[in-house]
């Protein structure tokens, strides 16, 4: 007889993997992504292409250079890319977005110890770095198929301007993807379908993206502006979605995610209104990812019978 | 059909906890007696408190239900022969646990002679009710092995006012005690109308999971007209129908305060915390005991065998186990006499399927692994789990990914992930600021870890850090 195997309880586990929950969100994301590569041009596709192979041969190479277990199997690292590559301008140089994805792996994700270590959204940063770095080409936008023949110049990159610089866009138009922007943030459609595939497969949950969108949407009734327009231009929903629900750098409880969504809205709605950057969606999640351990701390459950003790 | 008002409902619900797969293979087998083995090895260590001694030398003649062993501890349980045959020597075994302990090795005769001067005790008071429990041997046959006669000696001037009679069996696989709920109901439901009287219980609440309607409907005692319709419990078995009938009219329960509840099934349902919470919305604080809080929790299966007892004066010297799993031939419960060897239960069983990988006792969520197949069967043992080698792979630990899906599973509300990052870097101030010594132990975390970490362990070590710290 082969010799027991001798092991602590529990002796059976849940088949979720981890690698499963990113192929989720890989799902999730490619309505998205295959949309925008119809309604930007073949180059959409190249962007991507080159930030999710870069993400992965980056990850590759640390883990050969720092001598840790190869960790590209995970996926982790593809879906950092792809959602760091929905985020870029359909005609941005490649080897910007193979920067960009350099930067998010190598420096934002790898440096801090690699996955369930890094403090701040890999991809979030990466596409602030790009934005800081090269301002002109991260806000360059062409008009998507369907819009071109509107305007005679949509191959002039620099003439087009995002809805939320102007706001003569129909709610269809926004809903469908009739806007420019980046490749995978305009289809307001598909990115609510990948919520609802998410939320369908309980890989996040309902209150980081609506407690972030709701709050946009309050804070723009108050002060004027146009709720629903405010919803579906820009990458609110797409960040909502995406990244703000990523796990290692948004809070564990429905109460820490609450608070979490609700600064991400409001840091949304001050930097839209009020500041100068084209966009706010980004830098609301980073600055919000910073506040994390203490929104953690601060939300940490009572433990079952903790009040009978006292 | 039973009317759904007639049983109750859960009072509240404690959250978190996961949704397992039952896996109850051998629920619809009857269970079966297993002739006596060549040689049983009893180990004087088969309780919480202190082990007992051999009060047997070799060459003794023993007969079936002749106490081997005692200790004058008060948090100790006696231990007695399961065959009748002769005392071939004492030896050693080093337990799950991590414990060793003495243990009686006796050669049995084949006979299972009960011993003669065994006689039902006269049970009228609490007192009696004690020492026969005492003297019974009986531990809490739910896994935990918790002697019951300490439970039972409540303090006359306050006594708890529930009684729950836990019969959730919530683990994956057994069904012993859904056995013994089928088979042996109206001990069940004497053995409550015992206790009832002689501690004074105002009101008694038996708990079976949803997943069990057969047991459901087998103790409710409101069944006379209908047993069989909806669940189908087999009509023919008039006389048990007509027992239970008698018992429920009993004067014994004129005030109609044993009821029954139907009980979610969601594991884990039946650790003692979840379960009063679930049943009286009462919160057990850390560190306390069920009386605390007015209530005490019995195993089904102990509560029947308290009365059997009674009746006979046999003491625990055999146990039903559900052997399943899958590299057993034929998966079903067998009564066994305590001490056999896990390798005599299987060939009984018809042996191996497929090689076995890891062997178990009790169920796959709180089990423990045993190192070779001749270690005994124990009083407390409800399950032995034959794992093949599908069953036994080992998962591959990746890092964590902060989903929270642990916190979430977790019914005590704890963030099993924050004390885990705390443990490895060393920070017991942050593994005591997250109420690590509140975990039970339950294996829901791990269950659920979409990353396969090994945090009921790293949740056992936190506390045991604590504790060291004191």
């Amino acid at each position: 007889m082969e010799k027991l195997s001798v092991s602590h309880s529990p002796h059976i586990q849940h088949e979720d993997s981890s690698k499963g929950i990113m192929i989720d969100v890989i799902i999730a994301l490619l309505p998205a992504a295959i949309a925008g590569c119809i309604l930007f041009g073949w180059y959409a596709a190249l962007v991507i292409l080159t930030s999710v192979v870069t993400a992965v041969l980056a990850e590759y190479v640390c883990c050969k250079v720092m001598k840790r277990p190869n960790s590209i199997g995970d996926f982790s690292a593809a879906v950092t890319g792809l959602i760091l590559a929905l985020n870029l301008p359909p005609e941005l140089p490649l080897w910007m977005a193979a920067i960009g994805s350099i930067v998010a792996i190598v420096v934002v994700k790898m440096m801090f110890g690699g996955l369930g270590h890094n403090f701040a959204n890999p991809a979030i940063t990466a596409r602030i770095v790009l934005l800081v770095s090269f301002p002109a080409a991260m806000t360059s936008w062409i008009n998507p198929l369907g819009l071109e023949n509107a305007v005679t110049s949509a191959t002039d990159v620099n003439t087009v301007a995002t809805p939320l610089a102007n706001d003569s866009y129909t709610y269809g138009q926004l809903f469908m993807g009739q806007v420019p922007g980046c490749i995978g943030e305009t289809f307001s459609l598909l990115i609510i379908l990948g919520a609802l595939y998410l939320i369908a497969r309980r890989v996040i949950s309902l209150v980081t993206p609506l407690s972030m969108v709701a709050t946009v949407a309050l804070i723009s009734f108050i002060f004027g502006e146009d709720p629903l327009y405010m919803i579906l231009s820009g990458g609110l929903l797409f960040g909502a979605v995406f990244m703000a629900t990523d796990y290692v750098t948004s809070p564990i409880n429905w109460k820490g995610k609450l608070i979490f969504g609700i600064g991400c809205g409001l840091i949304t709605f001050v930097i839209r209104h009020f500041g100068y950057l084209p966009e706010g969606v980004s830098y609301a999640i980073l600055l919000m990812n910073l506040f994390v351990p203490f929104i953690n701390k601060i939300t940490t459950p009572k433990p079952f019978g903790w009040e009978a003790a006292k | 059909m039973v009317k759904s008002e007639e049983v109750l409902r859960p009072v509240k619900d404690i959250g978190g906890g996961a949704n397992l797969p039952h896996r109850k293979n051998t629920a619809e087998k009857e269970s079966v007696m297993m002739p006596p083995p060549e040689t049983v090895v009893i180990p004087m260590q088969q309780h919480i408190g202190a082990p007992c001694t051999p009060c047997v030398k070799k060459g003794d003649t023993v007969y079936v239900g002749t106490k081997i062993g005692d200790s004058d501890k008060f948090v100790s349980a006696p231990i007695h022969s399961s065959v009748s045959g002769t005392v071939s020597g004492l030896g050693s075994l080093l337990l799950p646990s991590g414990q060793t302990t003495e243990t009686v090795i006796i050669q049995s005769d084949g006979q299972m002679t009960p011993d003669p001067d065994l006689k039902p005790p006269v049970v009228e008071t609490l007192e009696d009710l004690v020492k026969a429990a005492r003297d019974s041997g009986l531990v809490g046959l739910g896994g935990a092995g918790f002697p019951s006669h300490v439970k039972l000696n409540v303090n006359p001037d306050n006594p708890p006012d529930t009684l729950i009679i836990n019969g959730a069996e919530c683990e994956p696989y057994i069904t012993s005690d859904y056995r013994e709920c089928v088979e042996n109901t109206d001990n069940i439901l004497e053995g409550v109308y015992l206790l009832k009287k002689l501690i004074g219980f105002k009101q008694v609440i038996i708990a079976v999971e949803n997943n069990k309607p057969k047991a459901i409907q087998a103790l409710n005692k409101l069944v006379e007209n209908v047993i069989g319709q909806d669940v189908g419990v087999d009509v023919s078995d008039d006389e048990k129908t007509h027992a239970l009938y008698k018992v429920a009219t009993d004067e014994r329960d004129a005030d109609n305060s044993v009821r029954l509840m139907r009980l979610k099934s969601r594991y884990p349902q039946g650790a003692e915390k979840v379960l009063i919470y679930t049943a009286t919305g009462r919160k057990l604080p850390l560190g306390k005991l069920p009386s605390d809080v007015g209530c005490m929790v019995m195993n089904v299966t102990s509560v029947s065998f308290l009365n059997k007892y009674i009746k006979t004066g046999m003491p625990l010297v055999s146990k039903t186990v559900t052997v399943d799993g899958g590299a057993v031939m034929n998966a079903q419960n067998v009564i066994v006499p305590i001490g056999t060897s896990i390798s005599d239960v299987i060939e009984f069983c018809g042996g191996y399927k497929s090689p076995a990988r890891k062997i178990l006792y009790g169920g796959p969520m709180m089990g423990n692994a045993v190192v070779d197949v001749n270690m005994p069967i124990l009083k407390q043992n409800n399950a032995i789990l034959v794992l093949d080698r599908k069953q036994a792979e080992k998962r591959v630990e990746s890092p964590c990914i902060r989903c929270g899906r642990c916190a979430k599973a977790c019914p005590m509300r704890l963030q099993p992930l924050e004390i885990e990052s705390a443990l490895r870097i060393g920070n017991l101030e942050a593994v005591k600021a997250h109420y690590a010594d509140y975990c039970i132990e339950c294996g829901s975390c791990s269950y659920v870890c979409p990353s396969k970490r090994h945090l009921t362990q790293v949740m056992r070590m936190a506390k045991a850090e604590l504790r060291n710290k004191k």
